[in-house]
């Protein structure tokens, strides 16, 4: 078995129900116009297309190198989706990419989906595009802009994403802003590094054998000036805040009055409803115990049960 | 070589593979919240929560122990908030000492971080029990029904009938590249070549997968259009949910209030 | 050099309880030209991803007189030059020149001896004006071509092709199976070109079910139509 830390994912229980909340509410806007816009673009050809490229960039994530010793590297491909489909067909397929991930392999959690589609499928795409498209202009079209373009697409998408996954770490309270943000970012600043050299091998076939698959991520999107100030606006949003909040752990607390935010929910209940509401129930250490014995009684009869219906089935 | 390969579905004839999808998505999504909302350290709930799953597991028959080994995919996430214990103010609990640093543990910072990590082991035994349980396509329909855009959840099924046919293909080839990966018998020639080297290698093979993806999907595109595709997809009616069903999405969703109120309560 | 391919009683179950070999015993000596016949999932692949460790079963292999095992492996690959039978499956560079590089380049040879074997395993192959052609565009049969030239740049000892005649038209079956004659290396070589079989290999190896059914001459095996009828073969009629 071959696993790799794949710190891009998020799992269930690391985000704050808030946190989680306000990237659903976001990625599900962004994906909502990004279906209007594929929609409108009446390309009935690109729905099978852009399923099977969800499949490939899926597959083409299990190809991996081995950087030093036990370590390997491989694609996220946010920007490769992005240069051959452009921006909104390659946020649909990013999206899939990472739900189906979620439902499928528990690759990232299910109430944490939205922002892992926000990081990487939004994130990840938007600055993927902004880079590209900016390359693409200040080269002229040349050849040197599809592969230095692409490089620098794949390094800043994993990198701006990256960020966004530590702070919204932060935000949770799940793990200090001026631990988790240095480590996000110095981490995917080398995983970055194979992601652009992967890229660009990627880009190398295909511009050798189909260079016009190329086309499409080059050409101007409708909608396409959008999402290229959205990417800049990203990134230039995590870049300020990520070091301010890294220097200032407790900094993080007036953006975010995380804790404040929970205890103050609590109180009001703490203060009405006193602790011998639950009659016998006084102190939690006894709770404990006692959840401890229904929950096992619990499992217990459940299994019992099973193993009484197993037994009747196989001898009826 | 990889995790990703199988299906993950395991076909069986239990309570739980019988329910509807609906009713698993709904309520697994309901169960997940829930474990999100319990504030840290309430351990009587986190415990009936974590009893909870493994009774489902148990009626379904897929095994526990199957269960808990896919679990441990979470774990490498932990390392993430392991900082916590150290950071969060709170009474001290020990200090370690590693060269010139003392870290102190607290309380309210281990309390904090074994919350997150049963939180996230609940959770993601539930999500491996939905998808353990139910077929795929039965997903796909329950999220038409549960209004996720119909372009997107055909795009979900697309991906998903490619993905181990993309898989195999990605494996052939990954097999065809260590097969040429030799040693000379010159004991003088380092094997592996440069870093860069084999990242464009590994680029060059997903660029021919993609390439073969796109020459796949327009012949995908051509065979649906032969069988009448006109950019619509249409499927077929969703089943009627039984009472049954029914009786176990109302009542999932009182249990999971109940302990939600009784961790807000407690 | 060794050249030769020892197999002792190897099993070989996949992962999803698929008993795909049961104890193959093989021995193939050096300069000798085997061929393997047998149905659909008969074990023939994964037979041949053992030769070099791709797969792992129970059981002895020594392949070009090294045992095959975890600190052997990258030594075994380069003896044993394995082609795969989709040509897709080996050939992910942009051009047809990396592709065959890519073995002599992983084995850390200098620049100049790369370039010197680049050529002449094209040579060989008969494809020597190929080196700067896009591998996407060529045909099935310059495919199978250059996959061959892939192996033959690591200068194997052993050449072990899984269908090489499969899907190819006429012309291009015929010059395969010249450049295979033309060949002087150990070869062990999965197929279902009976024809191609009865020209070349004076020695053919019949699998059924992950098992050996019969290993002999040729001549004699192929003229036995209730053993190929047994296990899901015929002889193509010549009249």
């Amino acid at each position: 078995m071959l696993y790799s830390v794949e710190p891009m994912h998020i799992p269930d229980g690391f985000l704050s129900v808030p946190v989680a909340a306000v990237l659903w509410i976001v990625s599900i806007i962004v994906v909502g116009y990004a279906l209007m816009r594929v929609n409108k673009d009446l390309d009935e050809r690109k729905v099978p297309l852009m399923g099977v490229l969800a499949a490939a960039i899926f597959a083409g994530q299990m190809l991996n190198f081995t950087v030093i010793g036990g370590t390997s590297g491989h694609l996220m491909g946010a920007a490769i989706a992005t240069i051959l489909l452009g921006p909104w067909a390659a946020v649909l397929v990013m999206t899939t990419v990472v739900s189906v991930q979620a439902l499928i392999f528990q690759d990232g959690g299910l109430l944490v989906l939205g922002a892992n589609i926000f990081n990487m499928a939004i994130v990840g795409v938007a600055v993927s595009y902004m880079v590209y498209t900016t390359f693409q202009k200040l080269s002229g079209g040349k050849k040197w802009g599809v592969f230095a373009g692409g490089f620098a697409a794949a390094w800043f998408s994993i990198e701006v994403a990256a960020l966004g996954v530590g702070l919204q770490l932060a935000l949770s309270g799940t793990s200090p802003a001026n631990i988790a943000i240095p480590t996000m970012a110095g981490i995917h600043a080398l995983i970055g590094i194979g992601e652009g050299l992967i890229t660009v091998g990627t880009l190398a076939v295909i511009y050798a054998a189909r260079p016009d698959l190329l086309r499409a991520g080059a050409e101007p999107s409708p909608g396409g000036v959008l999402l290229w100030v959205a990417g800049l606006a990203i990134a230039a949003a995590l870049a300020i805040i990520s070091p301010l909040a890294s220097a200032h752990p407790d900094g993080l607390e007036w953006i975010a009055e995380q804790q404040g935010f929970l205890t103050t929910a609590k109180e009001p209940i703490y203060n009405i409803i006193p602790d011998y509401v639950f009659p016998g129930v006084t102190n939690e250490a006894l709770a404990t115990i006692l959840a401890g014995i229904t929950g096992t009684l619990i499992v217990f009869a459940v299994a019992l049960i099973v193993a009484y219906t197993r037994r009747s089935r196989q001898t009826a | 070589m990889h995790v990703h390969y199988q299906d993950p579905y395991r076909p069986g004839r239990s309570l739980i593979h019988a329910l509807d999808a609906r009713v698993k998505l709904l309520v697994t999504i309901a169960f997940i919240l829930t474990v999100a909302l319990i504030p840290p350290g309430f351990w009587p709930v986190y415990i009936l929560l974590l009893s909870l799953i493994i009774s489902v597991e148990i009626l379904s028959e897929i095994g526990v122990v199957y269960v808990l080994r896919r679990s441990i995919l979470v774990l490498p996430f932990m390392l993430a908030a392991l900082p916590i214990i150290f950071t969060l103010q709170g009474a001290p609990l020990f200090t370690l000492s590693l060269g010139g640093w003392t870290l102190t543990a607290t309380q309210t910072g281990m309390e904090r971080f074994i919350s997150i990590v049963l939180k996230s082991w609940t959770s993601v035994q539930a999500a491996i029990v939905l998808t353990s349980t139910t077929p795929f396509p039965d997903l796909l329909l329950a999220m038409r029904s549960v209004k996720i855009p119909r372009m997107l959840v055909t795009i979900f099924g697309m991906m998903w009938r490619y993905l181990f046919v993309l898989g195999d293909e990605t494996l052939r080839m990954m097999r065809a590249r260590a097969s040429r990966s030799g040693q000379s018998d010159t004991p003088s020639l380092k094997a592996g070549g440069s870093i860069i080297w084999r990242a464009h290698v590994t680029g060059g093979m997903a660029g021919s997968l993609f390439i073969r993806a796109f020459e796949r999907s327009d012949r995908i595109y051509m065979a649906m259009v032969a069988r009448g595709y006109d950019g619509d997809v249409r499927t077929l009616a969703q089943p009627k949910t039984s009472l049954l069903n029914w009786l176990v999405l109302v009542f999932s969703l009182l249990l999971f209030t109940a302990l939600l109120a009784l961790a807000y309560l407690l | 050099m060794h050249h030769s391919i020892e197999i002792e009683n190897l099993s070989f179950k996949y992962p999803d309880g698929h008993q795909a070999l049961r104890d193959v015993c093989l021995h193939i000596e050096p300069c000798e030209k085997v061929a393997l016949v047998g149905p659909n999932g008969a074990g023939k692949s994964t037979l041949i991803l053992h030769l070099n460790g791709i797969l792992t079963g129970e059981g002895d292999i020594r392949s070009a007189g090294l045992e095959v095992k975890k600190e052997n492996l990258e030594r075994i690959r380069a003896r044993i030059g394995l082609v795969f039978q989709s040509p897709e499956d080996q050939l992910f560079s942009p051009t047809v020149l990396d592709d065959v590089a890519f073995g002599p380049m992983y084995q850390g040879l200098p620049e100049d001896e790369v370039q010197a074997r680049v050529f002449e395993a094209l040579e060989v192959v008969g494809m020597g004006e190929y080196g700067a052609r896009v591998s996407h565009h060529l045909s099935l049969g310059e495919k199978k071509r250059i996959a061959i030239a892939t192996v033959l740049s690591m200068t194997p000892e052993v050449l072990v092709l899984d269908e090489p005649t499969s899907g190819l038209d006429p012309r291009a079956r015929r010059a395969l199976i010249n450049l295979l004659r033309e060949l002087d290396l150990t070869m062990l070589v999965s197929s279902h070109d009976m024809l191609m079989v009865r020209e070349l290999f004076p020695r053919v190896v019949i699998m059924d079910e992950g098992q050996i059914v019969a290993d002999g001459q040729t001549r004699e095996l192929l003229d036995d139509a209730a053993l190929l009828e047994a296990h899901g073969l015929e002889m193509p009629d010549l009249q």
